[in-house]
């Protein structure tokens, strides 16, 4: 392992760790406010759409708006069976079977 | 008597957990072989997942890598990717607070979505039981063995198939992303801020180190929040 992957392991860790205890390790001495409380269910959703609407409109780092671009129907698709099968393997299964067929067909 | 009770709670938290090892599978899987592809030694990769042990704060972080971004950065995505547990740990506060930091830490560490989606359904049956903690105990151990075995897996696997990074198994991570967003997605504060986040996300392109993740879920969370509190203000101001 080099320097910095023994970095970002350990700093990955301190945090990740650091949020799963903060609250269990000061137990009932702490109150959240209110409007904390409220914004934490936003966080997922709100940074996985950051992290995918880039990585699919801009697979390779420039813009590919079209039906040439395999991650952009496999995201398409994915949605689609998201909303309509409401299953977490399933709507994977079918994404990824999108973008394969893609890959291999067009 | 009692280490029966134990040795049951602890049985029936591996036994409810069973199917999330199921889902938890092609994740791990994927994982690794998307690892291998990012530049990350086998050594590091494996690491990660014993020490780290987060799914997708782990997808995140092997895509930043191989996008050459610096520590400081995947380390404070991680940090944001993570907040969510804070909701998990503060839900499951009340039930572990009688608990000594010789329990309460492994089973910190060992919060998951998958852990606490079983465990809270565990503590919030009304039997008597005063030994709950050992069926999260249970499900924790079980779903951090399940995800080693698997990443590792992958891991190998992407080792032995010849480059494996033209095949684009990074669309691995949009696609079980889209599949994670989907159930969030029941009212209009929650739609709004998947709009905005996302609308910023590209508005963000140019910030430097991937910082335009980070600025846009604060958006995305200010947005659904400041929607939530509209809908209740023009709700309570409506005459019945």
């Amino acid at each position: 392992m080099t320097a910095d992957e023994c970095m970002l392991i350990a700093g990955m860790t301190a945090v990740t760790f650091g949020i799963r205890y903060f609250l269990f390790a000061l137990a009932d001495r702490i109150r959240m406010a209110p409007w904390i409380e409220a914004s934490l269910k936003f966080i997922p959703p709100a940074v996985l759409t950051a992290i995918i609407l880039p990585a699919v409109l801009l697979p390779k780092g420039d813009w590919h708006l079209s039906l040439s671009n395999p991650y952009l129907v496999a995201a398409l698709v994915t949605t689609a069976a998201g909303i309509r099968t409401r299953n977490l393997l399933a709507t994977i299964a079918v994404g990824l079977c999108a973008f394969f067929g893609h890959r291999l067909f067009l | 008597m009692p280490l029966s009770l134990r040795r049951q709670e602890f049985i029936r938290g591996v036994r409810d957990t069973l199917p999330l090892l199921l889902g938890a599978f092609p994740f791990g899987l994927i994982y690794g072989a998307v690892a291998v592809t990012s530049g990350l030694s086998l050594a590091a990769a494996m690491a990660m997942s014993a020490f780290v042990f987060a799914g997708s704060s782990q997808f995140i972080a092997v895509g930043l890598v191989a996008a050459r971004t610096p520590v400081a950065i995947i380390v404070l995505t991680t940090l944001i990717v993570n907040l969510r547990h804070m909701l998990y740990s503060a839900t499951l506060l009340p039930y572990l607070k009688n608990l000594s930091q010789k329990w309460r830490i492994p089973l910190a560490f060992w919060l998951t979505d998958e852990t606490f989606a079983v465990t809270v359904h565990r503590f919030q049956q009304a039997d008597g039981s005063t030994e709950k903690h050992w069926y999260q105990l249970g499900s924790s151990v079980a779903m951090y063995l399940n995800w080693q075995f698997w990443c590792w897996s992958g891991l190998m696997l992407g080792t032995k198939i010849p480059n494996a990074s033209e095949w684009g198994l990074d669309v691995a991570m949009p696609v079980t992303f889209i599949g994670m967003i989907i159930p969030f997605v029941k009212t209009i504060p929650m739609a709004v801020c998947i709009l905005t986040a996302g609308a910023a996300s590209l508005l963000t392109l140019t910030l430097p180190y991937k910082l335009g993740i980070v600025v846009s879920a604060f958006v995305g969370i200010a947005a659904g929040f400041m929607a939530e509190r509209n809908l209740k203000k023009t709700k309570g101001a409506l005459p019945q």
